[in-house]
Protein backbone atom coordinates (compact mmCIF):
# COMPACT_ATOMS: atom_id res chain seq x y z
CA UNK A 1 0.00 0.00 0.00
CA UNK A 2 2.94 2.01 -0.45
CA UNK A 3 2.25 5.55 -1.97
CA UNK A 4 -1.44 5.38 -2.15
CA UNK A 5 -2.32 9.43 -2.37
CA UNK A 6 0.46 11.10 -0.37
CA UNK A 7 0.70 14.24 -0.07
CA UNK A 8 -2.70 15.56 -1.63
CA UNK A 9 -5.00 15.29 1.00
CA UNK A 10 -6.20 18.70 1.93
CA UNK A 11 -5.19 19.70 5.47
CA UNK A 12 -7.46 19.95 8.49
CA UNK A 13 -7.57 24.04 9.51
CA UNK A 14 -5.93 23.20 12.92
CA UNK A 15 -3.95 26.04 12.86
CA UNK A 16 -5.78 29.09 11.69
CA UNK A 17 -9.10 28.47 12.64
CA UNK A 18 -8.78 28.52 16.55
CA UNK A 19 -8.23 31.02 18.93
CA UNK A 20 -3.93 29.10 19.78
CA UNK A 21 -4.12 28.31 23.81
CA UNK A 22 -1.87 31.05 26.21
CA UNK A 23 0.58 28.19 26.64
CA UNK A 24 1.07 27.61 22.92
CA UNK A 25 1.43 31.38 22.20
CA UNK A 26 4.32 30.99 24.87
CA UNK A 27 5.64 27.60 22.90
CA UNK A 28 5.87 29.24 19.58
CA UNK A 29 7.71 32.72 21.05
CA UNK A 30 10.47 30.16 22.67
CA UNK A 31 11.17 29.32 19.10
CA UNK A 32 11.20 32.61 17.91
CA UNK A 33 13.30 34.52 20.45
CA UNK A 34 15.97 32.00 19.85
CA UNK A 35 15.79 32.59 16.41
CA UNK A 36 15.74 36.17 16.72
CA UNK A 37 18.61 35.76 18.91
CA UNK A 38 20.55 35.21 16.13
CA UNK A 39 20.45 39.22 15.66
CA UNK A 40 21.99 39.62 19.18
CA UNK A 41 24.62 36.94 18.48
CA UNK A 42 25.94 38.67 15.58
CA UNK A 43 25.72 41.98 16.96
CA UNK A 44 27.81 41.21 20.48
CA UNK A 45 30.69 39.24 18.14
CA UNK A 46 30.68 42.20 15.74
CA UNK A 47 31.08 44.43 19.06
CA UNK A 48 34.00 42.51 20.45
CA UNK A 49 35.30 42.91 16.77
CA UNK A 50 34.82 46.86 16.96
CA UNK A 51 36.64 46.57 20.69
CA UNK A 52 39.28 44.07 19.78
CA UNK A 53 39.75 46.60 15.88
CA UNK A 54 41.02 49.67 18.02
CA UNK A 55 39.27 52.70 19.74
CA UNK A 56 39.12 54.08 15.82
CA UNK A 57 37.05 51.03 14.83
CA UNK A 58 35.50 50.64 18.44
CA UNK A 59 33.99 53.98 18.36
CA UNK A 60 32.28 53.32 15.02
CA UNK A 61 30.75 49.92 16.17
CA UNK A 62 30.12 51.32 19.54
CA UNK A 63 27.76 54.21 18.85
CA UNK A 64 25.80 52.06 15.70
CA UNK A 65 25.28 49.73 18.31
CA UNK A 66 24.04 52.36 20.92
CA UNK A 67 22.49 54.48 18.34
CA UNK A 68 18.87 54.83 18.91
CA UNK A 69 17.63 52.19 16.24
CA UNK A 70 20.34 50.05 17.66
CA UNK A 71 19.76 50.42 20.94
CA UNK A 72 16.26 49.78 20.22
CA UNK A 73 17.31 46.06 18.62
CA UNK A 74 19.45 45.72 21.61
CA UNK A 75 16.70 46.64 24.69
CA UNK A 76 14.47 43.61 21.67
CA UNK A 77 17.60 41.40 21.86
CA UNK A 78 17.74 41.79 26.14
CA UNK A 79 13.75 41.54 26.62
CA UNK A 80 14.57 38.23 23.96
CA UNK A 81 17.19 36.72 26.15
CA UNK A 82 15.35 36.96 29.10
CA UNK A 83 12.22 35.65 27.76
CA UNK A 84 14.50 32.29 26.78
CA UNK A 85 16.26 32.23 29.47
CA UNK A 86 12.88 32.01 31.74
CA UNK A 87 10.88 30.19 29.72
CA UNK A 88 14.08 27.39 28.93
CA UNK A 89 14.18 27.15 32.32
CA UNK A 90 10.43 25.59 32.50
CA UNK A 91 11.76 23.10 29.39
CA UNK A 92 14.75 21.69 31.47
CA UNK A 93 11.71 21.32 34.35
CA UNK A 94 9.56 19.97 31.83
CA UNK A 95 12.27 17.29 30.98
CA UNK A 96 12.43 16.17 34.18
CA UNK A 97 8.91 15.16 33.96
CA UNK A 98 7.68 17.85 36.50
CA UNK A 99 5.03 20.60 36.15
CA UNK A 100 2.71 19.46 33.41
CA UNK A 101 -0.42 19.64 35.32
CA UNK A 102 -2.86 22.64 33.42
CA UNK A 103 -3.18 25.06 36.29
CA UNK A 104 1.21 25.02 36.99
CA UNK A 105 1.44 25.22 33.46
CA UNK A 106 0.07 29.07 33.73
CA UNK A 107 1.31 29.63 36.98
CA UNK A 108 5.08 28.93 35.59
CA UNK A 109 4.11 30.92 32.47
CA UNK A 110 2.72 33.88 34.03
CA UNK A 111 5.63 33.58 36.27
CA UNK A 112 7.88 33.32 33.37
CA UNK A 113 6.64 36.52 31.51
CA UNK A 114 6.98 38.51 35.02
CA UNK A 115 10.79 37.32 35.60
CA UNK A 116 12.05 37.80 32.09
CA UNK A 117 10.15 41.43 31.92
CA UNK A 118 11.89 42.47 35.47
CA UNK A 119 15.10 41.32 34.39
CA UNK A 120 15.20 43.12 30.80
CA UNK A 121 14.30 46.62 33.26
CA UNK A 122 16.55 45.87 35.62
CA UNK A 123 19.52 45.07 33.17
CA UNK A 124 18.54 48.09 30.99
CA UNK A 125 18.75 50.14 34.17
CA UNK A 126 22.53 48.06 34.79
CA UNK A 127 23.47 49.13 31.55
CA UNK A 128 22.77 53.15 32.40
CA UNK A 129 23.95 53.01 36.17
CA UNK B 1 3.76 4.06 -8.78
CA UNK B 2 6.44 2.60 -7.03
CA UNK B 3 5.69 -0.69 -5.50
CA UNK B 4 8.13 -0.26 -2.63
CA UNK B 5 6.67 -0.70 0.30
CA UNK B 6 7.03 1.92 3.16
CA UNK B 7 9.81 -0.24 5.08
CA UNK B 8 12.34 -0.38 1.90
CA UNK B 9 11.61 3.19 1.04
CA UNK B 10 13.09 4.39 4.43
CA UNK B 11 15.83 1.52 5.16
CA UNK B 12 19.01 2.78 4.91
CA UNK B 13 17.48 6.94 5.10
CA UNK B 14 16.48 6.15 8.42
CA UNK B 15 18.18 7.91 12.14
CA UNK B 16 21.48 8.92 11.65
CA UNK B 17 21.91 7.31 15.03
CA UNK B 18 22.78 10.90 16.64
CA UNK B 19 19.06 12.31 17.16
CA UNK B 20 19.96 11.81 21.46
CA UNK B 21 23.06 13.41 20.93
CA UNK B 22 21.19 16.75 19.78
CA UNK B 23 18.60 16.30 22.22
CA UNK B 24 21.37 15.74 24.99
CA UNK B 25 23.71 18.30 23.44
CA UNK B 26 21.07 21.22 23.50
CA UNK B 27 20.12 20.32 26.93
CA UNK B 28 23.66 20.41 28.46
CA UNK B 29 24.10 24.10 26.93
CA UNK B 30 21.27 25.45 28.05
CA UNK B 31 22.15 24.32 31.62
CA UNK B 32 25.79 26.01 30.73
CA UNK B 33 23.50 28.59 29.70
CA UNK B 34 22.04 29.45 32.93
CA UNK B 35 24.65 30.60 34.99
CA UNK B 36 26.91 31.89 31.75
CA UNK B 37 24.36 33.92 30.73
CA UNK B 38 23.63 35.73 34.33
CA UNK B 39 27.60 36.70 34.77
CA UNK B 40 27.83 37.32 30.86
CA UNK B 41 24.90 40.40 30.65
CA UNK B 42 25.93 42.77 33.20
CA UNK B 43 29.29 43.68 32.57
CA UNK B 44 28.60 43.27 28.95
CA UNK B 45 25.73 45.22 29.09
CA UNK B 46 27.59 47.72 31.29
CA UNK B 47 30.14 48.00 28.46
CA UNK B 48 28.13 49.06 25.62
CA UNK B 49 28.40 52.99 25.28
CA UNK B 50 31.67 52.31 27.73
CA UNK B 51 34.63 54.59 26.67
CA UNK B 52 37.46 52.37 25.14
CA UNK B 53 39.45 52.09 28.05
CA UNK B 54 37.09 51.58 30.03
CA UNK B 55 36.06 48.51 27.97
CA UNK B 56 39.74 47.38 27.00
CA UNK B 57 40.14 46.90 31.29
CA UNK B 58 36.68 45.07 31.74
CA UNK B 59 37.64 42.29 29.56
CA UNK B 60 41.01 42.07 30.03
CA UNK B 61 39.84 40.92 33.84
CA UNK B 62 40.99 37.24 33.15
CA UNK B 63 37.65 36.48 34.68
CA UNK B 64 35.37 38.35 32.33
CA UNK B 65 37.43 37.08 29.38
CA UNK B 66 36.55 33.66 30.31
CA UNK B 67 33.07 34.14 30.91
CA UNK B 68 32.89 35.84 27.75
CA UNK B 69 34.55 33.51 25.95
CA UNK B 70 32.44 30.78 27.47
CA UNK B 71 29.39 31.98 26.74
CA UNK B 72 30.36 32.66 23.16
CA UNK B 73 31.17 29.20 22.53
CA UNK B 74 28.17 27.93 24.43
CA UNK B 75 25.66 30.11 22.99
CA UNK B 76 26.24 29.56 19.25
CA UNK B 77 26.66 26.04 19.73
CA UNK B 78 23.26 25.72 21.54
CA UNK B 79 21.74 28.81 18.56
CA UNK B 80 23.40 25.78 16.48
CA UNK B 81 21.79 23.40 17.51
CA UNK B 82 18.15 25.08 17.69
CA UNK B 83 18.38 27.09 14.47
CA UNK B 84 18.90 23.23 12.73
CA UNK B 85 15.75 22.01 14.00
CA UNK B 86 13.79 25.66 12.49
CA UNK B 87 15.19 24.43 9.26
CA UNK B 88 14.82 21.00 9.77
CA UNK B 89 10.98 21.94 10.77
CA UNK B 90 10.03 24.94 7.76
CA UNK B 91 12.55 24.60 5.18
CA UNK B 92 10.71 21.89 2.89
CA UNK B 93 12.86 21.90 -0.91
CA UNK B 94 15.64 19.62 -0.33
CA UNK B 95 17.99 21.75 -2.10
CA UNK B 96 17.56 24.84 0.12
CA UNK B 97 17.12 22.77 3.46
CA UNK B 98 20.72 21.35 2.88
CA UNK B 99 22.18 24.62 1.82
CA UNK B 100 20.45 26.14 5.16
CA UNK B 101 21.84 23.17 7.41
CA UNK B 102 25.43 23.58 5.58
CA UNK B 103 25.16 27.51 6.40
CA UNK B 104 24.09 26.72 10.03
CA UNK B 105 27.02 24.77 10.96
CA UNK B 106 29.80 26.66 9.27
CA UNK B 107 28.64 30.23 10.02
CA UNK B 108 28.12 29.34 13.73
CA UNK B 109 31.54 27.96 13.96
CA UNK B 110 32.59 31.46 12.00
CA UNK B 111 30.91 34.12 14.05
CA UNK B 112 31.40 31.66 17.36
CA UNK B 113 35.48 31.34 16.96
CA UNK B 114 35.35 35.51 15.61
CA UNK B 115 33.93 36.45 18.75
CA UNK B 116 36.41 34.11 20.70
CA UNK B 117 39.66 35.65 19.03
CA UNK B 118 38.20 39.08 19.63
CA UNK B 119 37.63 38.61 23.28
CA UNK B 120 41.25 36.57 23.61
CA UNK B 121 42.63 39.57 21.48
CA UNK B 122 41.35 42.17 23.70
CA UNK B 123 42.45 40.44 26.88
CA UNK B 124 45.95 39.39 25.75
CA UNK B 125 47.15 43.03 24.30
CA UNK B 126 45.92 45.07 26.96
Amino acid sequence: MADVNRGNRPLSPFLTSYQQPFNAVLSILHRATGAGLTVGGILMVWWFLGVAGGSDYFQFVDDLVTSWIGGLIMLGCLGMLWYHFFNGVRHLIWDTGNGYEKPVVRMTGLAMLAAAGAMTLITWIVAYL
Amino acid sequence: MSYRTDRQRVAGLGSAKDGVHHFWTQRITAVALLPLVLLFVFPFARSLGSDYQTVVATYSNPFNAIVAILFILVAFRHLQLGLQVIIEDYVSSKPARTAALIANVLLSWAFALAGVFAVAKIAFTA
